[in-house]
């Protein structure tokens, strides 16, 4: 990959990427998965990250029954996944709303829908304990689905702000030897 | 190896929810390492059965661990 300009780079593929506003595009990639590749103008690879990253996080969060999503930061309940869930932007967003709601006492909206467990009981007579029994095994499977929607929409957010990765080996391996080189080869 | 054999006996249809979040990192990783859907897919499938050939590797430590268990 090679820099030619402020906004556009050329990748390894020999075609010229515009990145445009490569910030704007990085932000947008965060809010929506896919969104800032299509603000680019790479609509296809938008759409590979749109539908993969949004598929995996909507699969994940209907297994865990639409709780395996939620923002709490208590005592006994520390929802350390929720740093991952949010790497999808938007569609994490509304646990903070409710959890805003729920903290103030009022009521969930959404039916529920990614609102934080309301009591946390050591002995596990807790919504948490409620949800694990009613979903069994797939309300870990909606956790670690929705964490990895949020990992993979990290690598399109880098990707949308600097362009295809390369690595070094790899970009060394498909530039034709120096003339040097070649001449005490042979 | 018997409670290896049981944990995979007893739950044979989680395995399959493997299947599509290797589908869907090989595509997101693949499509992070190039700009064209071609060199993506040849990407996707390379990782794909890369990570599918690491688990099977972790797989059979595991078993050969639990042995005697």
């Amino acid at each position: 990959m090679s820099q030619t300009s402020e906004k556009s780079i050329v990748v390894d593929d020999s075609i010229e990427v515009d990145l445009r506003n490569p910030y704007l595009g990085a932000l947008l990639a965060w809010l929506i998965p896919g969104a800032g590749h299509l603000y680019q103008r790479r609509y296809a690879k938008g759409v590979v990250f749109m539908v993969c990253i949004l598929s995996t996080y909507v699969f994940g969060l209907a297994m865990g029954g639409g709780h395996a999503v939620y923002a709490s930061w208590r005592e006994g309940d520390r929802r350390w996944q929720y740093a991952f869930q949010v790497g999808v932007g938007i569609p994490a967003l509304p646990a903070l709303i409710q959890t805003a709601n729920v903290r103030s006492g009022g009521e969930p909206i959404l039916d529920d829908m990614m609102a934080p467990p309301r009591d946390v009981n050591p002995r596990g007579d807790d919504d948490l304990a409620r949800w694990n029994l009613e979903h069994h095994a797939y309300f870990e499977f909606g956790t670690l689905y929705t964490m990895i929607a949020g990992l993979l929409n990290i690598l399109a957010i880098y990707d949308a702000y600097a362009g295809p990765f390369v690595a070094e080996e790899e970009e060394d391996k498909d530039k034709p030897p120096p003339d040097d080189e070649r001449a005490s080869g042979a | 190896m018997m409670t290896f054999a049981l944990l995979l006996a007893s739950a044979p249809n989680h395995l399959w929810y493997y299947l599509p979040l290797i589908v869907v990192v090989s595509l997101v990783y693949g499509a992070t390492r190039h700009e064209l859907m071609g060199p993506i897919l040849n990407h996707a499938v390379r990782a794909g059965v890369w990570i599918t050939g690491f688990m099977g590797i972790i797989l059979l430590i595991l078993l050969a661990v639990s042995w005697r268990l």
